[in-house]
């Protein structure tokens, strides 16, 4: 039955287009590589929308590699979470490879490549259920990921990528050393196993895997952006080409995925001496997040920037509402999560087409030329303001009103409540700013003659569409992720499930 | 055995993180290339050091953990590869920014 291969399908689609996209394709590449690229990413979405029916009905598929037994072999451990964020990057990818064939994947080589080791390596870290298996497809996420970063070269963007870079390595050190601390203590690296393992420690061997357990809440805060770790991504995200930055609305998921799947699972509520150790650390680390974002945004004058930085306050806002830790809130919050994500990528994207119509004045907040499609970018902002800033009726509303709702039964809700509020009114006023100088304070003379191609609007508005349909659908999505939430807290269930995984059999 | 060891590791990764906080990229690579080797080091601990043990059950009185050395092998790979994309990438910074300097003082206004 080829049900039983879904779990391991989102990884293979993305490696062997790659594979495909680098052989040379004859004189006239681009086009057969924009048709593999496209047809691949469909397939991926078929397979990932497959996934997620199929984890709703079975609540867990887990797939042995090589049919090696659980803890000593590497698993593929799909549950809700992960076919939910898997669904989300596959749906997310195909607008954006859609704005990237307009011409954007001729500035520099490999892009098709590159696009798809980077939808595998995110595929890969979402399902995988191997601490060091995590940490081998962070690396092939992160490698494309630098090379798509200056995808297009430049001054800036060379120089931000060298920043990122070095300190995406030092990351990836820290993973190591702390995935070798918790291997040393619990000997094991299958997180499910870990999850008993840890339960049993005591003493000296709890402080030293809580050591391990905070040095990984460091790895995962540099990916997520959080806090004290998040001033590379502004100027990362601000200097790449749009539709790199649009795909990069998801990177930010993956650390926050991270966080989620291995302090609830690892680190949750069971682990005896080590239970929550993170928690407290995230509910202040975001609020200060969303703090520093809200003074970023105001202090942005480019629009790139600014959208760079609501990113940043999206991070906060997920991350205080997780660590709350009650199913509600974190149901809130990946309800939230799938919202942000694809309303950042559409901003981002936003952004470029206007900064390429608006030609010298680019992104930058200042009054400038009428753009060529004025009154089309003018509605697209409208929507996509209202949508990030959460004003009702579109999904950002639904989704903060969510966080605050199930957050007033925790007794957090004075500072929880403050920040989001205070955050909101903050993006109100610097995103208005933003789109009253873009928009309506316009130089007189004639419109740019420059028009962005007309399939890059259509991806843009598909994306804003998605918004618009998460608030349409917002009760059987908020269903579905209260089922999330209500699965990742029932952690015994996991070892139970893993390591008594059937073997895959040949038929 | 154990003491010199960590001893080793300890060294490796103080200076490393001493280069890593310089301002320029080339200290930099230099000193995140230098972790990479700590980390290799820490990591092949992880499994115990012993010593006249094979990974395989029964050829020896004691054994070695395998998986240590194969997460090891791993890390060697791809700290490798990267340690090579970031010094072509620090050269290439150099030749285009014109400058090492880690330091952002005036990126913002040249935009």
């Amino acid at each position: 039955m080829w049900q039983q291969h879904l779990a391991i399908l989102p990884i293979l689609i993305p490696l062997f287009t790659a594979l495909l996209q680098l052989l040379p394709w004859g004189d006239r590449p681009q086009p057969k590589r924009r048709a593999i690229g496209l047809a691949a990413s469909i397939l991926t979405l078929v397979a990932s929308a497959f996934l997620v029916i199929e984890v709703n009905s079975q609540e867990m598929l887990v797939y042995l590699l090589g049919n090696w037994d659980a803890p000593f072999g590497i698993v593929l451990m799909v549950d809700k979470l992960s076919a939910m964020m898997m669904l989300l990057t596959a749906i997310l990818a195909l607008p954006v490879l859609v704005y990237g064939c307009y011409s954007e994947d001729n500035l520099g080589s490999h892009f098709h490549a590159l696009f798809q080791f980077q939808i595998m390596g995110i595929m890969g870290a979402f399902a995988t259920g191997d601490l060091f298996n995590l940490f081998v497809f962070f690396e092939v996420l992160l490698i494309s990921s630098y090379a798509l970063l200056m995808h297009g070269g430049g001054k800036f963007r060379v120089r931000a990528t060298l920043h990122y870079v070095l300190l995406n390595l030092l990351g990836s050190a820290l993973f190591l050393i702390s995935v070798g601390t918790l291997y040393g203590v619990t000997g094991t690296l299958n997180m499910a196993d870990m999850a008993v393992k840890i339960q049993a420690l005591s003493g000296d061997q709890a402080m030293i895997a809580k050591a391990g357990s905070l040095m990984l809440l460091v790895v995962f805060g540099l990916k997520a952006a959080l806090l004290p770790l998040h001033f590379w991504l502004p100027q990362a995200y601000s200097t790449t080409s749009g539709v790199i930055a649009a795909l990069f609305a998801i990177m930010t998921k993956v650390g926050i995925y991270s966080i989620i799947r291995v302090y609830t699972l690892i680190f949750g509520a069971d682990a005896n001496e080590l239970a929550l150790v993170a928690h407290d650390w995230l509910w202040v680390m975001g609020l200060l997040t969303m703090l520093a974002g809200a003074i970023g945004i105001l202090a942005a004058r480019d629009l790139r920037l600014m959208v760079a930085y609501l990113v940043v306050i999206s991070v906060g806002t997920i991350l205080t509402a997780y660590s709350l830790f009650s199913t509600q809130t974190t149901g809130a919050a990946l309800f939230y999560l799938i919202h942000s994500t694809f309303i950042t990528s559409a901003l981002f994207l936003l952004a470029d087409v206007m900064a390429f119509e608006r030609g010298k004045t680019a992104s930058r907040i200042v009054s400038g030329k009428k753009m060529a499609n004025h009154s089309t970018y003018a509605v697209m902002f409208l929507v996509a303001a209202i949508a990030v800033i959460g004003l009702p009726p579109l999904s950002g509303f639904v989704s903060k009103l969510m966080i605050l709702e199930s957050a007033s039964a925790n007794g957090h809700n004075f500072w929880l409540w403050g920040a989001i509020i205070g955050a909101t009114f903050i993006m109100l006023v610097a995103v208005t700013r933003a789109g009253s100088k873009m928009i309506w304070h316009t130089l007189s003379g004639k419109p740019s003659e420059q028009s962005a191609p007309l399939g890059k609007r259509i991806a843009l508005a598909s994306l804003l569409l998605v918004s618009l349909v998460i608030t349409l659908f917002a009760h059987p999505i908020q269903q579905y992720t209260q089922s999330v939430a209500d699965q990742l807290e029932r952690t015994e269930d996991y070892p139970k499930w893993v390591l008594k995984a059937p073997e895959v059999s040949d038929e | 055995m154990e003491t010199l060891y960590s001893v080793t590791v300890g060294i490796l990764t103080a200076c490393s993180i001493f280069l890593i906080l310089r301002g320029r990229s080339f200290p930099v690579v230099v000193g995140i290339t230098m972790l990479s080797y700590a980390v290799n080091l820490f990591l092949f601990s992880t499994g115990r050091l012993t010593i006249d043990g094979a990974p395989i059950l029964g050829t020896s009185d004691s054994y070695a953990d395998p998986l240590p050395q194969a997460l090891v092998l791993t890390a060697i790979v791809i700290g490798f590869a990267m340690t090579a994309y970031s010094i072509i990438l620090a050269v290439r910074t150099r030749g285009e920014v014109g400058t090492d300097e880690v330091s952002d003082s005036n990126s913002e206004d040249n935009r």
